[in-house]
């Protein structure tokens, strides 16, 4: 485990090598999942996780869709009696849930657990079977949310669940407790990623690429782990008490036992502001990385780009007050929240120059995913505008709760999240399945997207401005906010026909598309793309050695890779922190099935701790089984002895 | 999978939607027959005809979380915590033990709150829809522990005056006096 | 511009004025900077390109001139961020200065309407209405707010931004009318089953005007003259209606309802979502349910001569 190995430049190029299909062979044989059902549910592979994460992830986000279109059919007119107010609230509790915690964050921190140990040339993530255990949690508590929500027991007391009203008193029933839990779920699984994403960039970097080389998404992919790893534990104890003060009658939120109904926001902002940028972090590293491949050129200001990302991880957290300025906190407090919600604005303009003059210096060429980029600008650009109105008290407090804020806050998110994403779905789906997706179906659903988004969310900003509140459930005719809700609803429809568009391409491209190549698109610029599409269970034949921050670019014809590592064993190669010099192997476990068991134990117990509290200790043993028989199978520390090979 | 195995999973995840189900409807508009206040349970052991055997009266709303935290807020709203505090008693008997002059029976609680009771208890005839006092008899019963846990509500909003219905353990009722005929030899 | 119900775009008070030339002015930048971005995006994706030249890197002639662009677009937009924040910081500190108010309003949140009490020093002076707030034109009047069971948040667009009502927290909201007329607003914090029906109006009267109405509300009820409004009272108290809500000089005295002591000089019911119509208000006696589900009036079965008996009475408390 702790033998010293280095990295031998010079070392003989793969093809010239005696036994290239022996070495191929014996590496699958070594890191393959295993066969059938039982290597599936085994498995602890960082790319087929990584893809059920996302494959979830999206289905989510489809289901979040679904109750979008089920609310904007309502609102489409004045006095709608198609949805009551109790499904109305579920519906809309259900959307901002599914989307903040069912698919904005997973979706971002899956395609950084499958990307990031490809683009530092590494076989796999530190911990594989957390990340086994992490998935399983994330959709444990996925299916328990919806299996609720099919029950009637959906949550109805907001995605933000302000205390009292989903307090015991207010929150009848087990609604609200079916959300607490779930966000509990979804916090583990969090955290446990951002953990994976931290050791594994801080410690298993291809040799050589020192963190001033690290590409721009693995630095995303950090920053925002550590925003996971800051912001998240607040929520998990916010609807810990919240829980506590459910089911066991604690008085964290009772105003009148000494609690603080506040206290309450406090928390669930000082979480909720953060993941936003957990959100759009991520976002930025795929637009860095999208704009290179479609421009040729270099990223202009990498320092300024790191120290914009870095800089944004740390005022991300000192805007959570701008969430609550309608409640009663002194004015001067609140002025120091607008100074900082204006302060970010300068970062996140630091990264929108450098692109601009990235693209102006470089040769753009219009693929799909550099559309989606361009469509990035323009409606995250507005997005940002509106924010930084509201980061001023006074309007704020005219559009604070009102559609003015629906409108911004999709734009944000979509703007900053998903029109990214799918530039990175288009730009990676040939990595991850071989296989190209269609550039002309890939325009339809650009086009649609991005007039949708536009028709359905620029009319809010007007329908908050002549006073349309949020979460309501009907308006009388008389407001006049009618024809702009109709607008709205349409565009909603169209972007329904584009994720449509979406899905049918990404159908028709498995069943019969164009196979990709290791670099279908001929400029890439980071390692994933050195290895074939889709990748080998062990990732890299050879572990690549960097010498630049655009490995692919200056590529030597023969470039230099590691050897000297076990290719009968799991065996991952660790480095330096700052410099990425190769410091030891590490013997990486094998699959296994106890994180599987350990998540269906982890979701029995949080399950039954909804009605009883009991279920705590029942579940605390039930849990130490499964923990118990995984530390177990772990392999033993590496032999000594150092193997053949090694330079 | 066999077809029985498939039979049973689908049978239980149908349970457990009906239970569900009853526990979380929101029902708020009642039809216009439970709205009314006239009395749903006899009140006499006299009746025409040939003695029949009574059925026990279910109350629909034991079994419906909202129904029973309708009952808690209009418990308070009526003022009917004024007499008998937060199920502690005080001008009139707790709630909250096992004594029960006139019964613990849904239906005798009911006829208390309609009916009214010597030595204080108003009859609210007419003052409260059918429907709320189901809704009242509900919450009284949970606050000796006669409604399951997951139905009974949590603690309120306010300072501690008991333990919250949901945390009472059942206490078996002893009927002092039991109007009901099954009583009487 | 159409017939907007409340809006924040056509101020009618200071505090609305001032925002809204706070938002002019964050319009027309952010409108200056969006084209200024775009514009930039648009010619650096489609500028001609010299055929042949290999793109630009790092280190090479060129970014030396792209270096100071870059640079000084961020600092313009420090610049633009720090102007902002000197025109935002202004603003706010107006819309919180301290004044006289001409008239202090109690306005307590419940489920899903607004109890409003009119504060003075003679206890038979004080005032308690629902739903409807009226203040003399022209002069500051100082909101205090208060809720009885979850948050809610007051807001009249036209008139001033808005301000949680959080239990056991109160707050204070400045407005003023500048012109005489009815305000529209709303609850802007989700607060349950309701939310969407929970509305008040804000009803500048011209000083005169707003002594006689405040002189009229702090009276007690009329007492019924005729048989039908007598047998209508009888109604009232010897039904549900007493459980809940008051008429004073009547027996009925809960608070859990709005006050029903001046019903009929009312413009709505049931939180701004009827006008107060005698065929509405039946409606809403009968089949409360129907109109807001969730709503804490429950059903009423009365029979017909007993309805009409009530709302001739109902329509008697002016």
């Amino acid at each position: 485990m702790t033998a010293p190995i280095t990295a031998d430049p010079e070392s003989v190029p793969a093809a010239a090598r005696p036994g290239v299909r022996e070495l191929h062979d014996q590496l699958e044989r070594v890191w393959n999942d295993g066969p059938g059902l039982r290597g599936w549910l085994m498995s602890t592979d960082h790319k087929s996780l990584g893809k059920r994460y996302v494959i979830t992830a999206f289905v989510f986000f489809l289901l979040g869709g679904v109750e979008a279109a089920m609310i904007r059919a309502q609102l489409a007119r004045p006095e709608n009696g198609l949805i009551g107010p109790d499904l109305y609230n579920q519906l809309f509790t259900m959307h901002g849930t599914t989307m903040m915690f069912l698919f904005a964050v997973p979706v971002m921190t899956a395609m950084s657990l499958y990307l990031v140990p490809l683009m530092i040339g590494s076989r796999d993530l530190a911990f594989p079977r957390l990340n086994a255990y992490g998935y399983y949690v994330y959709l444990l508590g996925g299916l328990f949310l919806y299996t609720s929500f099919f029950l009637n027991v959906g949550p109805d007391a907001g995605w933000f669940a302000y205390t009292p009203l989903s307090g015991p008193a207010y929150g009848v029933g087990k609604r609200v407790d079916v959300w607490a839990q779930t966000i509990t779920f979804t916090e583990i699984a969090g955290i446990i990623a951002a953990i994976e994403l931290i050791a594994t960039i801080f410690k298993q970097r291809a040799p050589g690429m020192s963190l001033n080389r690290m590409p721009l998404f693995v630095w995303s992919a950090l920053v925002m782990a550590f925003m996971i790893l800051f912001a998240m534990p607040w929520v998990a104890v916010d609807s810990q008490f919240l829980a506590m003060d459910r089911l066991i009658g604690t008085h964290f939120f009772n105003q009148a036992e000494g609690g603080d109904a506040l206290l309450w926001q406090h928390l669930f902002w000082f979480f909720g502001h953060p993941e936003v940028y957990i959100i759009f972090i991520p976002a930025l590293g795929f637009v860095s990385t999208i704009i290179a491949t479609f421009t040729r050129r270099e990223i202009f200001g990498y320092p300024a780009m790191v120290l914009s990302l870095v800089a944004t991880g740390f005022l991300g957290f000192g805007l959570w007050v701008h969430h609550m300025f309608a409640t009663n906190i002194p004015q001067m407090g609140e002025s120091f929240f607008t100074a900082a919600s204006a302060m970010i604005a300068i970062p996140t303009g630091v990264q929108f120059f450098c692109w601009i003059a990235t693209i102006w210096g470089g040769r753009p060429r219009f693929a799909t995913p550099f559309l989606f980029i361009l469509g990035f600008f323009a409606v995250f650009i507005i997005g940002g505008l509106s924010g930084v109105m509201i980061a001023s008290v006074p309007f704020d407090l005219q559009v604070h709760d009102t559609f003015f804020i629906v409108a911004h806050l999709h734009y944000v998110l979509l703007g900053g999240g998903v029109f990214p994403l799918f530039a990175a779905f288009y730009y990676w789906f040939p990595k991850v399945t071989g296989r190209m997706l269609s550039e002309r179906l890939g325009k339809w659903n650009f086009a649609l997207f991005f007039i949708g988004v536009n028709v359905a969310f620029f009319p809010m900003h007007l329908l908050g401005l002549h006073g349309m509140p949020r979460r309501v459930y009907t308006y009388l005719a008389g407001t006049g906010w009618g024809d702009l809700n109709l607008v709205a609803t349409i565009g909603a429809v169209t972007i329904f026909v584009s994720v449509v568009i979406f899905l049918v391409n990404v159908a028709r491209s498995l069943a019969n598309g164009e196979l990709a190549g290791a670099d279908p698109w001929g400029s890439s610029s980071t390692l994933e793309w050195a290895t074939s599409s889709p990748p080998p269970s062990y990732n890299f034949a050879h572990l690549p050695v960097v010498e630049g921050r655009y490995p692919l670019w200056s590529r030597p014809i023969e470039p230099p890779v590691v050897t000297g590592l076990r290719t009968d064993e799991r065996e991952l190669l660790i480095t330096t922190l700052l410099d990425a010099r190769p410091d030891h192997r590490h013997r990486t476990p094998d699959p296994t099935i106890w994180p599987l068991l350990a998540a269906l134990a982890t979701g029995v117990t949080f399950i039954a701790l909804i009605f009883t509290p009991w279920a705590a200790v029942v579940g605390g043993v039930l849990v130490i089984g499964p923990l118990v028989a995984w530390g177990w199978s772990k392999p033993k520390p590496g032999d000594p002895v150092i193997p053949e090979g090694v330079t | 999978m066999t077809a029985r195995t498939l039979r049973g999973v689908l049978a239980l995840a149908a349970a457990a939607a009906a239970l569900a189900c009853q526990r979380e409807t929101r029902r708020f508009r009642e039809s216009p027959p439970a709205a009314t206040s006239e009395t749903a349970v006899a009140m006499s052991e006299l009746v025409p005809g040939p003695k029949t055997r009574d059925l026990p009266i279910r109350n629909p709303y034991e079994r419906n979380a909202y129904a029973v935290s309708e009952g808690e807020r209009l418990f308070n709203a009526y003022n009917c915590s004024g007499c008998h505090s937060h199920g502690g008693g005080g001008i009139g008997p707790a709630l909250m033990d096992d004594q029960w002059i006139y019964g613990s029976d849904p239906e005798n609680i009911f006829s208390t709150i309609v009916e009214g009771r010597p030595n204080g208890m108003p009859t609210f005839r007419g003052k409260i829809p059918n429907y709320q006092v189901w809704q009242i008899v509900a919450y009284v019963r949970s606050l000796s522990g006669l409604l399951p846990k997951d139905i009974a509500p949590a603690r309120d909003d306010h300072m501690v005056a008991g333990p919250e219905p949901q945390r009472t353990e059942a206490l078996r009722p002893k009927h002092a006096f039991t109007p009901s005929a099954a009583d009487h030899p | 511009m159409r017939d907007w119900l409340q809006s924040a775009l056509r101020p009618a008070g200071p505090e609305a004025a001032s925002v809204h030339a706070l938002w002019e002015f964050m319009l027309w930048t952010s409108v200056v900077v969006f084209v200024l971005v775009l514009g930039a995006l648009a010619w650096g994706t489609f500028h001609r390109r010299p055929a042949g030249v290999a793109p630009t890197a790092e280190g090479a002639p060129g970014e030396r001139r792209m270096t100071r662009v870059v640079s000084t677009a961020v600092g313009a937009t420090a610049l633009v961020l720090f102007v902002f924040l000197v025109f935002d910081f202004s603003t706010g500190r107006a819309l919180t200065a301290r004044r006289d108010a001409a008239v202090r309003i109690e306005v307590t949140g419940h489920q899903w309407w607004w109890e409003v009490n009119y504060y003075d020093s003679i206890p038979n002076r004080r005032v308690s209405t629902a739903n409807e707030i009226h203040i003399p034109v022209g002069r500051p009047v100082l909101i205090r707010l208060n809720s009885q069971d979850v948050i809610h948040s007051f807001w009249a667009p036209d008139l001033n931004g808005k301000r949680d009502l959080i239990p056991g927290k109160e707050s204070s909201l400045w407005i003023q009318a500048d012109s005489p007329g009815v305000y529209h607003g709303q609850c802007a914090e989700f607060c349950g089953y309701q939310h969407a029906k929970m509305a008040f109006l804000v009803v500048a009267d011209r000083p005169a005007e707003f002594a006689r109405w405040y002189a009229g509300q702090a009276d007690t009820a009329k007492t019924p003259t005729d048989s039908v409004t007598s047998r209508g009272q009888e109604v009232f108290l010897s039904s549900t209606c007493v459980m809940c809500h008051a008429i004073h000089g009547t027996p009925a005295g809960a608070t859990i309802g709005p006050d029903l002591t001046h019903l009929a000089s009312r413009r709505y019911i049931a939180a701004g979502s009827l006008p107060n119509t005698r065929g509405n208000l039946a409606g809403w006696i009968l089949d409360a349910q129907g109109i807001k589900p969730g709503a804490h009036m429950p059903p009423n079965s009365l029979t017909p001569a007993d309805l009409q008996a009530l709302l001739a009475y109902l329509g008697t408390l002016k």
